[in-house]
């Protein structure tokens, strides 16, 4: 595939996962950081989100799981998720937790359970999102090429 | 990791960000970052960074102190010493101490009362932004942060230059 192609490719990738909420403005705010200095800044940053957020996925498999469920831990864990995701523009996450810490508020494990699973789905597509989008930017530097930058207000 | 001490010699600026905060202040400011979540700690570095700004991060209240100083094994006698930092910006909600009570350690002391100190959430709760600038905070940030963010921050904190 052409050069040209691959870029157009990932400018049209980058605003369907816009389009579809997986990414929201924030996003743009983490690729603005990204200079000559630290080109790699924002695959640095959303890998360690994923890292993370196993982390904290593991933790609130592990809370739920107990016979006493303390869900001010819940909701701390839960916290954190919201924070990081909505730090790098990771939008349907954010929502997902934020719809998870609402059942922690009123003490409902179901409800609780059912958020879990579904914020373990949105980190897991959204995940496999960005794993299209670096291998785009990949084959377009390789290529000798420079990232297409978004922008705003389309 | 207990604090990153970074090089804040930071030489070129991404296209279109935040202005040299070294034009500003006519040197670039030291500032202790507090957050006890890795990534948003990692994002307000970035974003001070780009406006030349020498940075140190911290994950809690208690290792803030630590460094400013004011830890509870420091022998308490900063007498004529000059504070380390020239901003304090700060996450609220942080386990063990907040940021709140952070803030009011760092108000109480007679060499960092000086030290403006702004507080980050990612919860606008007016009772909680009230109660901070009550105690002295300089400004409240909604998180998450963006360069627009630190430009007001800037533009602000200039105010009160001496």
């Amino acid at each position: 595939m052409e050069l040209v192609q691959i870029q157009r490719r990932l400018v049209d990738y980058t605003k369907s996962l816009f389009m579809e909420g997986f990414l929201d403005a924030q996003f743009l705010q983490l690729q603005q950081l990204q200079d000559d200095s630290n080109p790699d800044f924002v695959f640095e940053v959303v890998s360690l989100f994923f890292e993370d957020s196993e982390k904290l996925l593991n933790e609130l498999t592990i809370a739920l799981d107990q016979p006493n469920v303390d869900f001010k831990k819940l909701d701390s864990h839960v916290h954190q998720l919201k924070g990081s995701s909505s730090s790098i523009g990771a939008q349907r996450v954010k929502n997902a937790c934020i719809a998870f810490r609402n059942y922690c508020d009123v003490q409902n494990i179901e409800g609780c359970l059912t958020c879990l699973q579904q914020v373990k789905q949105e980190c897991y597509l959204v995940k496999n999102k960005f794993e299209t989008l670096f291998r785009l930017e990949q084959q377009i530097m390789a290529s000798g090429g420079s990232v297409p930058t978004i922008e705003l207000g389309f | 990791m207990l604090y990153q001490i970074m090089d804040g010699d930071y030489g070129g600026s991404c296209g279109g960000c935040a202005e040299d905060m070294t034009v500003e202040f006519g040197y670039e400011p030291h500032v202790l970052a507090v957050d006890d979540n890795l990534i948003d700690r990692t994002l307000v570095e970035k974003l001070l960074k780009n406006s030349s700004c020498k940075v140190t991060t911290a994950e809690n209240g208690l290792r803030a102190l630590e460094f400013l100083g004011l830890g509870s094994d420091e022998r308490n006698s900063l007498e004529g010493t000059v504070s380390k930092v020239n901003l304090v910006i700060t996450d609220y909600c942080m386990p063990g101490m907040t940021g709140y009570e952070l803030l009011k350690k760092i108000k109480e002391s007679s060499v960092l009362k000086e030290v403006p100190v702004v507080i980050m959430s990612s919860e606008n709760i007016p009772t909680r932004i009230n109660q901070c600038l009550e105690e002295g905070a300089q400004m409240f940030m909604l998180k998450p942060l963006k360069q627009s963010d630190v430009k007001q921050l800037k533009r602000h904190l200039m105010k009160y230059r001496s």
